[in-house]
């Protein structure tokens, strides 16, 4: 309590001789002439833009190199890669603009700074000039734009047939996982079917659903295609996975989808971070409640023999927690109970 | 026309040329009688319909919500920086939301919402646009007031009842609003999803939907004034830019914010009377709920709908505040007028068909979000030509460095910055990685917050004489705009480089994350780099207020030496703005430098034989 007194008392000290000290230099000036004032304040503020030009480039330049060891310069699926270039690309067009008009602002800015008896140039426009600054814009912009669409489609369009499926439902604050049988089809699913353990709300009636199992983890397999069914239980959410440049919203009464395939394998990872520890995240990036920030998953990509291993040690969800427990009779009466309710809905849809 | 001819004191301003015609009865009865108003003070400063006054009212209620906008940010700047670290003073302040010293997520969540709807809509929308066009329009134009005072007046109020409405709900027991500025549903349409989606929620969207009545009313009196109140020889094409940014931006306004509001509506009926527009099939907190059938999309496309043009609402002003202020510091003719009008135009009709790139990865159809690349991208040609058409106005100028020039160039900088990332943003498939990042961070602040706060304080140094007769104190405004130029860069600079690692934006802690949790020293940067910029904004609202009162008196009525026709009138001019006749404008504003004449105001005629240049 006293320090925060103390630190109040010092800042508000510090404003007011800030404030002083600005008022006193204000009146010095003011005896020294307002002319004599403005030149002086035109001369500094001029050096002051060439400099935060020269300091601020070569701050901008050392920070970059210092924060490249963070970035994941490359992207550990196939259309990542594709966006790296891409963003290289970006840059190299937005970068040269960006440094030919930085200089140029401060630079005119120091160098035209107002001297005494100098006139400005009476130069309203130039209409020549104007039109090659739109075209040339134009030209770059509709580069940019075809390479953009022609990668867009390509990452939004089918996924390849020999795709594997994984399921991941989002919700406050965690992911769900699931993965179709040996029938290789995801069986259906109904949000009033949800409970504490049917997370996701498996339509057991389905034959299809009942050899579907459940992770903790998302597997996937090195150089195959992987399709994403996204789905949310709750609010919205979204899946990023930051090291394979895919995020795409999960969002109630939808499926989305994103396809990827990954290109190194989690231990490969491991050995190229020089971190044992590595994992590939999934990070939650769409405000979801105040759990938001802590709603991760896990992606491990392996190889073929790894994840063929893990699915036979992947029981059936119905199978090992449904089957013969009191769950099985509670979505006997869920069944029941949604029959009873699309009747009376079909029937108050005939009386009418 | 006869009431006109018996009064002496009108100048006869009907031409025949129907686009310059004028209120002529208001005018007479402002001449004839505004000597013997009585003013009182309820009616001088409170229910004033002086669009000075009202002016003046926008931009206190401006700085007192961008300061409380800009503490939000420091507050939660502290649980970045300084993570879990126990600030005692923090729970003396606030009590239950920050428990031992250290922020709540909760809490954490309700500050980072209510930052970004005070500082987006009640700072640099009313504050923004609120102030200048109401200060600058009559004043421009050559009218004595808007198309209707009363409104007029009405608009500020409005704000002021959002303003209280949005205040009070700091005050509830379970908090603001905790959901996100962009109150996407479900989050913000069901009251058991977060903590400040209850009632907290409510009230924000009742404050929202008052604040929209404020700014469609504003804005219909705004482009009625400048389409039908301008006075003898101001042609549209005479019109400094200031007035073609605020009446592109008033249209804008009345066109998109309607969408809002309807958007509002349907969110409080669905949180309160059981409709399904955005809900369908949800399952919280252990139960599924009835609603079915809705779509969160819709309100995303709906919000959206006004959310992107809102972002040019922010911005047009700041472009026309500053082509004006570096104009008559260079002491030359903004480059390019016409380009300058038409760029303008071009990003406000681009504006209404982009809304869909902040929905890339929402399952958008990919054809309609490849369309909304292009639409998007094109944008960038108009706001470069901006950019080419500044720089080209300062060079061969002689610069008078006044802190509002200083604020113009800071501008230039920023929005080039912010603007080029844009180009990566605006391409769906970059969007992919960068979508909610920090990287998205950075450019919307410097693009639009950070460079539209310097737009509107170039304003605010600019014509405070005109306001308040005095002028502001320099040396305070060069250490004002050096700390948050520096500043502003070191705070969202580097948020380029946590973008491109993939960190997520608004995230309480990186701590579960091992991608995201090696920025510590550099949020600990930022965080003090943001306390040293709000510093910084306390020493100019120190300026501001006490220049108000003791600021040294200006004695010239033009002391910019600016050639638009506020200038014309007294140093404290009354209702009414000139005491004799209206001015009468033979030329466009931007005459600098032209013919050895260092500056030539808008109602000079033409000397026989001058050039005239199309306006």
């Amino acid at each position: 309590m006293s320090t925060t007194l103390l630190v109040t008392i010092a800042f508000v000290l510090f404003v007011l001789v800030v404030f002083q000290l600005a008022r006193t230099t204000e009146y010095i000036s003011l005896l020294r002439g307002e002319e004599r004032a403005q030149e002086d304040a035109d001369k500094m503020n001029g050096l002051l833009f060439l400099l935060f030009l020269i300091i601020g480039g070569g701050a901008m330049v050392w920070s970059l190199f210092h924060y490249k060891q963070y970035m994941v310069l490359q992207a550990a699926t196939v259309h990542g890669q594709w966006l790296d270039s891409m963003f290289m690309v970006t840059l190299l067009f937005t970068g040269i603009v960006f440094v030919i008009t930085q200089i140029m602002l401060f630079y005119f800015a120091w160098k035209y700074k107002h001297t005494k008896g100098r006139k400005a140039l009476y130069y309203p426009e130039n209409n020549k000039l104007e039109m090659w600054w739109t075209v040339i814009p134009a030209i770059v912009l509709t580069t940019l734009v075809i390479i953009g669409i022609y990668r867009w489609f390509q990452i939004t369009g089918p996924e390849p047939k020999d795709s594997m499926v994984v399921e991941i439902t989002g919700q406050q604050f965690l992911w769900n996982y699931r993965y179709p049988g040996n029938d290789d089809k995801l069986g259906n699913y109904e949000f009033k079917y949800i409970t504490a353990v049917n997370k996701v709300g498996l339509d057991f009636n389905d034959p299809a659903a009942k050899d579907d199992y459940m992770a903790t983890e998302m597997h996937v397999v090195v150089n195959k295609p992987v399709l994403l069914r996204i789905r949310s239980k709750d609010v919205i959410h979204d899946v990023g996975i930051p090291y394979f440049r895919v995020k795409m919203d999960a969002v109630p009464g939808l499926v989305t989808r994103f396809w990827f395939i990954p290109t190194v394998t989690t231990e490969e990872m491991r050995k190229k971070t020089g971190n044992p520890d590595f994992n590939y995240e999934i990070a939650c990036d769409q405000l979801c409640g105040k759990g938001h920030y802590g709603m991760k998953g896990i992606v491990v990509v392996e190889t073929q023999a790894e994840f063929d291993a893990w699915k036979a040690k992947q029981p059936s969800f119905y199978e090992s927690s449904v089957k013969g427990t009191d769950e099985e009779k509670h979505f006997a009466e869920l069944t029941e109970q949604l029959k009873a309710e699309k009747e009376k809905e079909a029937s108050k849809g005939h009386h009418e | 026309m006869s009431s006109e001819v018996s009064n002496p004191v009108v100048q006869p301003v009907f031409t025949g040329d129907s686009t310059h015609h004028q209120d002529s009865e208001g005018e007479i009865h402002e001449n004839g009688h505004h000597e013997h108003h009585k003013e009182y003070f309820f009616t001088k400063y409170v229910f004033s319909q002086d669009h000075k006054t009202i002016g003046k009212q926008f931009l206190i209620t401006g700085i007192f919500w961008a300061f409380v906008g800009g503490l939000l940010s420091v507050i939660f700047r502290f649980q970045l920086g300084f993570p879990n670290q126990a600030f005692p003073f923090l729970e003396t302040l606030f009590g239950k939301w920050a428990p031992g010293g250290i922020i709540s997520p909760e809490f954490y969540y309700m500050l980072v919402t209510m930052h970004g709807t005070i500082l987006v809509f009640f700072v640099l929308t009313a504050g923004l646009s609120g102030t200048f066009a109401n200060l600058l329009i009559p004043l421009q134009c050559g009218a004595r007031d808007m198309a209707s005072p009363f409104l007029n007046m009405l608009s500020y109020w409005f704000f002021f009842a959002a303003s209280c409405v949005m205040l009070t709900s700091f005050f509830l027991p379970e908090g603001a609003a905790d959901v996100g500025w962009t109150f996407y549903p479900p989050l913000s349409g069901v009251k058991e999803s977060a903590p400040g989606a209850g009632l907290g929620a409510d009230f924000w969207l009742i404050g929202m939907a008052l604040f929209i009545f404020s700014s469609l009313l504003g804005g219909l009196n705004y482009i009625t004034t400048v389409l039908n109140l301008r006075t003898k020889g101001m042609s549209m094409n005479r019109l400094p830019l200031t007035v073609w940014a605020l009446l592109i931006t008033a249209i804008l306004g009345l066109i998109s914010f309607p969408v809002l509001l309807g958007a509002a509506i349907l969110l409080l009926f669905d949180r309160n009377l059981g409709t399904s527009f955005y809900l369908d099939k949800i399952f919280i907190n252990g139960h599924p709920l009835d609603h079915a059938g809705g779509n969160a999309i819709l309100y995303q496309h709906l919000f959206w709908f006004l959310g992107h043009p809102e972002v040019y609402i922010i911005i047009l002003p700041a472009f026309g505040l500053v082509s004006e202020v570096l104009a008559n510091h260079a002491r030359k003719p903004i480059f390019g007028y016409r380009a300058m009008i038409l760029s303008m135009l071009a990003i406000a009709i681009l504006a209404f068909i982009v809304w869909a790139h902040h929905m890339f990865v929402t399952g958008l159809n990919p054809f309609v979000a490849s369309v909304f690349v292009l639409l998007t991208l094109l944008i960038a040609v108009p706001s470069a030509v901006k950019v080419f058409n500044w720089i080209a106005t300062i060079w061969q100028g002689n610069l008078r460095f006044t802190p509002a020039m200083l604020f113009c160039v800071g501008f230039v900088s920023l929005f080039i910055s912010g603007g080029l990332t844009g180009i990566f943003l605006g391409n769906s498939a970059l969007d992919i990685p960068l979508h909610d990042t920090y990287f998205v961070i950075a450019h919307f602040h410097i693009v639009m917050g950070v460079s539209a706060f310097f737009g509107m304080l170039a304003g605010v140094y600019q014509w405070f004489p005109k306001m308040f007769g005095r002028f502001m104190n320099n040396t305070l405004g060069y250490i004002h705009f050096w700390i948050t130029f520096v500043g502003a860069y070191m705070i969202f600079w580097p948020m380029h480089y946590m973008g491109l690692t993939g960190v997520p934006r608004r995230y309480y802690s990186f701590d579960a994350f091992q991608s995201f949790n090696m920025f510590g020293d550099l949020n600990k940067f930022i965080t003090i780099a943001a306390m040293l910029v709000f510093f910084a904004q306390l020493l100019f609202i120190l300026n501001f207020f006490y220049s108000m009162f003791k600021g040294r008196k200006v004695t010239d009525p033009n002391p910019w030496k600016s050639n638009s026709l506020e200038w014309t009138t007294k140093i404290n001019p009354g209702h009414g703005n000139w005491d004799g006749p209206l001015p009468t404008v033979y030329r466009w504003p931007y005459d600098y430098s032209k013919n050895g004449d260092e500056f030539i105001p808008q109602t000079v005629p033409y000397k026989p034989g001058e050039e005239k240049l199309h306006h």
